[in-house]
């Protein structure tokens, strides 16, 4: 691939985003048009899928091939492209309600066959475009117009999900950090298989500051951590905090403390297949833990369009029918 | 027995009947190939049960295959049987109402036995007069199971093992009846087991036996002889069931139009057959994806679409209200599609093994929205093949889906198909954007036609964003301006309406200047063919206006059935052609013959409806 052959520029439309002022899904964007800039796909051999929801109107401002399709099923079509054309980058824009709720069954399903398309996981823990319903990942309490005296239900955390299915990438980001988000998108779209990319996004209107806590940018980097394979796992605005294992958890210990030093600290390690450290990176809460960031798994499996094509090469050189005129042929058949 | 006992027929209807793990659908389908082969016409029906193991020897599992063989063309695979293989009472029991006058039964007396008459659900230990048959047919009782035993007695086989191989006794038996010689049926055993040597071996012992104990023992009934075809036009020919020549239809469209075939669908009867056989075909590089659901069976292949590759999704009834929405989609995105309903009996789960013409309504209107897609309906198993290729021809080059409407019967079922070459199908022409064309939108189409050009990722300068929101007929961008939407509505219709161009005209068959106009569609044509031609045989004059292109209509309807005064509309519905029909033609009355039964039309039952209306 060459690297910047493309611009920013040549992955927008003339349309102008209709997201309300503020909201998380611009920032992502924008990180998305660089990275594909970056990556060197040609905006005509990349398309991207999305359902329905405030995130799944971005297909229309980006200058690739789109489709905007129904509610729940951009995994489908989107693994109906890249079957048909291996060839072609795949991106799917989805968010929480639209993931995880009415395409709960296909998101399973597509990170479980493996396909290779980039999932980008608007995570802002509400339905934004019916203004405000309580979605998979809202928290337990939360008040919103369909649960006025506040929900009842148990949410989702997307990594759980993904790992229960066998996924092989799963990354984090936050919509106000680009730095991050192009690495994450990076990595996602390198990786050949499901990349399933949470991605944490205010919804100023229904949910605003969701992810406020990690958001502010002067406590951030004592708040999150962003992890990076065969890197130590240090964080905090001073570099001074890290993570160790002390039996099955993981706990925050700071360097030069209790008479820790660097070499205590975990390296991560996102290739291991084991999904055990994985889990528990990205189920960290605050206030005790960071959130983690970044790339937390990233792990090569056969990808499904890739077996698939495997396996008709396969059998296409041991068999004798190839064509329909050697199909007929070769069926049981009598002269009248 | 020496043959000059034989007896010439023209035709004849022959039922295996047994438990659903007796292996009559096999039985039943080597008999229907043997027959072909040796010249004669032949058409099948399936009828089991949706257990695949009921307990044994119970009415509910009760598994059928009925073949009728004829010297001339037949549509159908017969209204009653004239011979019944029974392998327990309750096989008797199933099929005592369709046995003609005079009969062959042949039973296993050793599955007949007071255990076996008391799971079947007879009171006394005579099932023939329980049954009042014992006056009118011919019982040949056969200890199968003995002979069957003995037959294998040195293979070293378990009791299992040995029992499953009485249904080649019966073969063997009914080979000898109607003059079949063995060597054909040894070949499709070959075939069929050529990595289980001793089962073959076993298969073939069995068989043989079978058909030397007819003509060596203690039959004191005569053998047929059915006299070779000398209609049919020369060539080469297999047997087809509907399902299989559903699939070969789109492998061929696919090939014809140089493009990628897709298939997403998810496991449904009667449905299933179709997705099993593209799975095989990955040598001719067929790409099918069972989905986790019907829904994701339609939208993966919507993706596969929009990919460039002919995409399809088969399915039946349940499935089809499942993938409403994915059709509306694929409306409104005005992509290339074709979905397969195999009609079984409903609503809902209903009888998933049964037949019935129940989802014309649902593929006319089942939609939200201003939906218009083309619906066509095949009429028999081989034409199957045809109907899914035009099926294919018509969404690539008018950028619409099409539903194909085929139903348990037709599509299980199987006849006698002449086979094709490729370089003799129509072309097909996918209605790509000119590599030349400037400033390309989406919505971009023929002005005439109101056929949206196809632009595929990976083509250079042509990317758009598609999708379910309405769009501006010019720019293609978003657009919720009033007059727009209704001109997009107008545009979908009048695209979908332009391809009544494009399809045959009706034709009338039987007597043209008919005193009754008998009107069906899809899968009862040979039911209606049969009926029509036997009654104009008998000097009534009857005409046959029989539909296979439902949406749009055919352009002379209207014209052709002006012309008659008394018209009967036969369904395996309540209506539903009918009410159609009568939408479009209003102020003509139409009167209407209905079953909804899960099983055909009975030919003799349309004869006497139609009689009556005369």
């Amino acid at each position: 691939m060459e690297e910047t052959k493309y611009l920013p520029a040549d992955f927008k439309t003339d349309q102008q985003p209709r997201w309300c002022p503020g909201c998380g899904d611009y920032a992502i964007f924008n990180s998305l048009v660089k990275t594909m800039a970056e990556l060197g796909v040609a905006p005509h051999e990349t398309v991207i899928i999305s359902g329905i929801g405030c995130s799944s109107r971005l297909p229309y401002y980006t200058n690739t091939y789109g489709f905007h399709t129904i509610h729940g099923r951009g995994a489908c079509v989107a693994t109906g492209v890249k079957v048909a054309n291996p060839g072609l980058t795949v991106w799917q824009v989805t968010g929480d309600g639209d993931c995880l709720a009415i395409g709960g069954n296909h998101f399973i399903h597509s990170v479980r066959r493996n396909v290779d398309i980039n999932v980008l996981l608007f995570n802002n823990q509400i339905y934004g475009l019916t203004k405000g319903q309580y979605s998979p990942t809202t928290k337990k309490g939360f008040v919103t117009k369909s649960s006025p005296y506040g929900t009842v239900e148990r949410p989702f955390r997307p990594a759980e999900l993904t790992f229960g299915a066998g996924g092989t990438f799963f990354g984090r980001l936050l919509d106000v950090d680009l730095k991050t988000s192009q690495m994450v998108m990076m990595a996602a779209a390198r990786h050949k298989g499901t990349s399933v990319v949470e991605c944490l996004v205010n919804c100023v209107i229904f949910n605003d500051g969701a992810h406020g806590w990690l958001a502010e940018k002067e406590t951030r980097d004592d708040r999150i951590i962003v992890l990076e394979h065969g890197k130590p796992m240090i964080f905090g605005k001073s570099k001074d905090k890290g993570l160790i294992l002390d039996g099955y958890q993981l706990k925050v210990v700071t360097i030069g403390v209790n008479g820790i030093s660097e070499n205590d600290i975990l390296i991560h390690d996102a290739k291991c297949k084991d999904t055990f450290l994985h889990t528990r990176l990205a189920l960290m809460e605050g206030p005790e833990m960071p959130i983690a960031m970044g790339v937390i798994r990233d792990v090569d499996e056969e990808t499904y369009e890739m077996a698939m094509e495997n396996q008709i090469n396969e059998i296409k050189k041991q068999s004798s029918v190839k064509s329909f005129d050697e199909l007929i042929d070769a069926c049981e058949q009598w002269e009248i | 027995m020496n043959k000059s006992q034989s007896i010439q027929l023209d035709n004849i209807v022959i039922r295996f009947s047994g438990d659903s793990g007796d292996g009559m659908q096999l039985t039943g389908n080597l008999f229907a190939q043997l027959s072909a082969e040796l010249g004669n016409e032949i058409s099948t029906f399936t009828d089991f049960p949706s257990e695949i193991r009921a307990p044994q020897g119970t009415l509910g599992g009760v598994s059928g295959f009925q073949v009728h063989v004829g010297a001339n063309k037949i549509y159908t695979p017969g209204d009653e049987i004239d011979v019944l293989v029974a392998l327990n009472p309750a096989a008797l029991k199933v099929n005592a109402k369709n046995l003609k006058k005079g009969s062959i039964v042949i039973f296993d007396r050793d599955s007949f036995q007071p255990s076996d008459l008391k799971k079947a659900n007879f009171t006394t230990d005579n099932p023939f007069e329980e049954l009042s048959l014992s006056e009118t047919i011919q019982l040949i009782p056969i200890p199968l199971t003995t002979l069957t035993k003995s037959s294998l007695e040195n293979f070293g086989f378990d009791n299992k093992t040995v029992l499953r191989s009485k249904n080649m006794l019966a073969l063997g038996l009914v080979c000898w009846l109607f003059n079949r010689p063995l060597d054909k049926a040894i070949h499709f055993l070959e075939n069929k087991f050529a990595k289980k040597p001793q089962i073959l071996q076993a298969n073939i012992k069995v068989l043989t036996d079978g058909y030397n104990y007819g003509e060596n023992l203690h039959l004191t009934v005569s053998n047929f002889v059915i006299e070779k075809s000398h209609e049919m036009p020369k060539g080469k020919y297999t047997s087809i069931n509907g399902n299989k020549a559903t699939a070969w239809g789109l492998i061929a469209a696919a090939e014809k139009a140089g493009l990628q075939l897709f298939l997403g669908s998810y496991p449904i009867t009667p449905a299933t057959d179709i997705m099993h056989e593209l799975a095989l075909q990955k040598g001719i590089g067929v790409k099918t994806v069972q989905a986790e659901d019907e829904i994701a069976g339609i939208t993966m292949a919507i993706g596969a679409s929009f990919a460039g590759c002919l995409a399809a999704t088969s399915t039946s009834g349940p499935g089809m209200s499942l993938k409403t929405e994915g059709i509306g989609l694929a409306v409104m995105a005005e992509l290339p599609l074709v979905i397969v309903d195999v009609m079984r009996s409903g609503p809902s789960t209903g009888m998933p093994t049964k037949t019935e013409q129940g989802d014309l309504l649902q593929a006319l209107y089942g939609r939200s929205g201003e939906s218009p897609l083309v619906i066509l309906a095949a009429p028999s198993p081989d034409m199957c093949f045809h109907y899914a290729f035009m099926a294919s021809k018509i969404a690539l080059e008018n950028m619409t889906p099409v539903i194909l409407l085929t139903d348990a019967f037709i599509g299980n079922g199987s006849s006698l198909w002449r086979l094709p070459k490729l370089a003799d199908l129509p072309e097909i022409q996918p209605y790509y954007v000119p590599s030349d064309m400037e400033n390309y939108k989406v919505t971009t189409r023929n002005e005439d036609t109101k056929i949206r050009y196809w632009s595929i990722p990976g083509m250079k300068g042509f990317q758009h964003c598609n999708g379910g929101l309405e769009k501006d007929y010019a720019t293609g961008n978003l657009s919720t301006d009033p007059e727009n939407h209704e001109k997009m509505v107008l545009t979908r219709k009048q695209k979908v309406d332009n391809i009544v161009k494009k399809i045959p005209e009706l034709e009338i068959e039987g007597n043209i200047d008919a005193d009754l106009l008998v009107i069906g569609w899809g899968g009862t044509y040979g039911h209606l063919k049969s009926a029509v031609d036997n009654l104009n045989n008998k000097g009534y004059k009857i005409a046959l206006a029989h539909f296979t292109y439902l949406f749009p209509l055919p352009a002379n309807t209207e014209n052709v059935i002006e012309k008659y005064n008394k018209i009967v509309v036969c369904e395996l519905n309540t209506g539903q052609f009918v009410s159609y029909l009568r939408s479009k033609i209003p102020g003509k009355i139409f009167s209407q013959f209905n079953r909804v039964q899960g099983q055909p039309f009975k030919t003799t039952e349309l004869e006497n409806h139609f009689i009556s209306l005369l």
